[in-house]
């Protein structure tokens, strides 16, 4: 019951370029060395688009279609839950200043970004994707949020769900009340039939307390970015071993995720 | 699918505190739209706002203190829901009650006023400003969480103008899901500058009270509003009886004008419900009297429906209440369907010939047992959903 088959990953963070070359990076084969993200340019957005869309979506649309692209998966197919704590606060930081400026003259195209849900828009708008797009919050816990909600639609409305993480650091007023440090994105193909491209079966269990990573570079990732809770999942799933991770879904409460490798 | 009983629901708005309050808004015809007086905004355009929510939270939900979270406490006061929350609690226990909130702002006012108060020199924001308990969009689900002593699992749903409508999507599959034994579904959107500066950047603000449907609507009124639901299994007088969620893929501001995602959503909704078009008494129309959106969404309810369901935009009564809208206009079909209501489009003087479905322009008298209620958001984000009484 509730479980999933994860079928492709994506992942964008400092020194994870992509889940393909953070596989022996998390799996302990080859030394962590964060660097800065560069330039990140989703292929599947039009220039237009890429353009005018914050860092934001471009960082969630590139582990959406590594997930996608990896399994082959016919992306305009696919239910979608976007999971992020703040968006994009390099928007909200605009529209800020903006407000507290004697014209108030807030761009258009700041407004539109700014919504919650301005990934998954994008993310339609690109892909052609007319079924159900969700955008979530739940802080510090939208891993345990997002996988719960992506686990009960593709059981309870039969379909298979890609399901994305992602937040970004905020400017330097805003940083102070919210340091997200670095930015990063996960995204989870997760399909209800097994087939020749799983990697593992999912399903939510107990858990009691909360997985670290023993890597410290890792584990400073993890700390400070909401997107980045899913590293002891994914270190699991880039080892190909079956176990349980715990996750945190509020202060006080945690969530296990079980791994079953095939 | 198994529908869910609604159990209990209250809402806040412009209207007033409380259902009774809607009730007689809605048989009096009076709008809660009023000439804007949000602080320091100096655009000309009505909108509607709640009374009442000046003085700061305190105690142990103090640091949850902003505009929205004041909205939300107030309006769980309202129709005994606190009590209703406190039987459940009992009954299945406070860590099988989900919480799932709809919502566009939470508190962005506290950081737009954090903003106007920074130290420039230093860039630095004032200490009062607390970001994970007001400005974050987790806070709005965090405070009804806490103010409620629930600890089943809880998020917030920002998808634009659709959030609210979704949360009922979300909660009933995490019911089904086995996640929760309950929940606690609702939304919550606050008048900021944010909202009104960033709609007139737009040009999608009226400046007088909106008029859904009108040949000379000309945008749309803001409004602040908060309303909740309890969702039980079972029977009951008031179900959800389906839910549909659609993407427009189309662009972030303005709607499919062939109105696809809305046509997915709506029929969704009907085929969960089990019901054909003709089942549906009623249909509470998005209508937010933008051109762009009354004519999309005219002609993705005739496709689906034909042209004689009666149905209305309630916004010219609360305004366009954002992330709160989807669960304030669920609210005003349940009490719809109680009273045996069919509520005009207020404002509405002279229809646009454009949009043939039946709108209507007189408030009726009859029987309403099952209604289909629009929601549509920025980013085409689209969520239908059907009530009904039980069968």
């Amino acid at each position: 019951m509730n479980g999933a088959f994860v079928d492709a990953i994506g992942l964008i963070a400092p020194g994870l370029a992509s889940w393909e070359s953070a596989v022996p990076i998390l799996s302990g084969t080859a030394p962590y060395a964060p660097q800065p993200i560069g330039l990140i340019q989703p292929a599947l957005l039009p220039a237009n688009e890429r353009r005018r869309s914050p860092l934001s979506v471009r960082i969630a649309l590139r582990a959406a279609e590594e997930a996608t692209s990896a399994a082959g998966a016919d992306a305009s197919a696919l239910a979608s839950v976007f999971a992020t704590s703040d968006a994009d606060m390099e928007i909200i930081h605009r529209i800020c200043v903006a407000l507290a400026g004697p014209e108030r003259s807030v761009s258009p195209t700041d407004f539109h970004n700014s919504v919650c849900n301005a990934a998954s828009g994008y993310w339609s708008i690109a892909t052609g994707a007319r079924g159900p797009s969700t955008a979530l919050s739940a802080y510090d816990f939208n891993l345990a949020a997002g996988l719960q909600e992506a686990l009960a639609q593709l059981s309870i409305d039969d379909t298979d769900v890609l399901l994305v993480l992602f937040d970004v650091p905020p400017p330097p007023p805003l940083y102070a009340a919210r340091p997200v440090a670095q930015p990063a994105a996960v995204a989870l193909l997760l399909c209800r039939q097994r087939s020749a491209r799983t990697l593992a079966q999912l399903s939510i269990c107990e858990a009691t307390a909360e997985q670290t990573m023993a890597d410290a570079g890792l584990e400073g990732l993890r700390r400070t970015n909401p997107a980045a809770r899913a590293l002891p999942l994914l270190q699991l799933l880039a080892q190909r071993r079956s176990g349980i991770v715990g996750i945190r879904s509020y202060d006080d409460r945690f969530l296990g995720v079980r791994v079953e490798a095939p | 699918m198994q529908p869910v009983r609604i159990s209990a629901f209250t809402l806040t708005s412009a209207l007033g505190r409380g259902r009774a309050a809607h009730l007689d808004a809605l048989l009096s015809e009076r709008t809660g739209l009023a000439p804007q007086e949000v602080e320091t905004c100096m655009l000309s355009t009505y909108v509607g706002q709640v009374g009442g929510i000046d003085a700061p939270l305190t105690g142990e939900l103090s640091r949850w203190d902003c505009r929205n979270n004041r909205l939300a406490q107030l309006a769980l006061a309202q129709d005994g829901f606190r009590g209703e929350i406190e039987e459940r609690c009992a009954k299945f226990g406070a860590d099988r009650i989900g919480v799932f909130i709809g919502t566009s702002t939470s508190g962005v006012q506290q950081v737009e006023l954090a903003y106007r108060h920074r130290d420039r020199t230093a860039d630095h924001l004032p200490d009062w400003f607390l970001h994970r308990y007001t400005h974050n969009t987790f806070s709005a689900a965090d405070f009804v969480r806490n103010a409620l002593a629930l600890t089943g699992p809880t998020l917030a749903i920002s998808t634009a103008c659709s959030s609210s409508a979704k949360v009922f999507a979300s909660a009933r599959r995490a019911m089904a899901a086995g996640r929760c034994d309950a929940a606690v579904v609702g939304g919550v959107d606050s008048l900021c500058l944010t909202t009104l500066y960033g709609f007139n950047s737009l040009q999608l603000v009226s400046a007088e009270p909106c008029r859904p449907a009108d040949i000379r609507r000309n945008g749309l009124s803001i409004g602040e509003a908060a309303a909740f639901a309890l969702l039980e299994p079972g029977a009951g007088e008031l179900m959800l009886l389906g839910y549909g969620e659609s993407s427009d893929a189309h662009h972030m501001s303005a709607p499919d004008p062939e109105g696809r995602g809305a046509i997915a959503a709506m029929r969704a909704a009907l085929a969960r419900a089990g019901l054909e078009p003709r089942q549906i008494d009623y249909i509470n129309l998005h209508g937010t009297a933008t051109s762009a959106n009354d004519l999309a969404e005219d002609r993705a309810v005739r496709s689906v429906f034909g042209r004689e369901v009666p149905q209305s935009s309630t916004k010219g009564w609360t305004g366009h209440t954002l992330g709160a809208a989807g669960i304030v206009e669920a609210a005003l079909s349940l009490i719809c369907i109680q009273e045996g209501i069919l509520p005009r489009s207020l404002n509405t003087r002279e229809k646009d010939p454009a949009i043939a479905g039946n709108v209507l322009l007189e408030t009726r008298r009859a029987r309403v047992e099952r209604v289909l209620s629009n929601s549509f958001g920025f980013g085409g984000s689209n969520c239908s959903l059907v009530f009904g009484s039980a069968a």
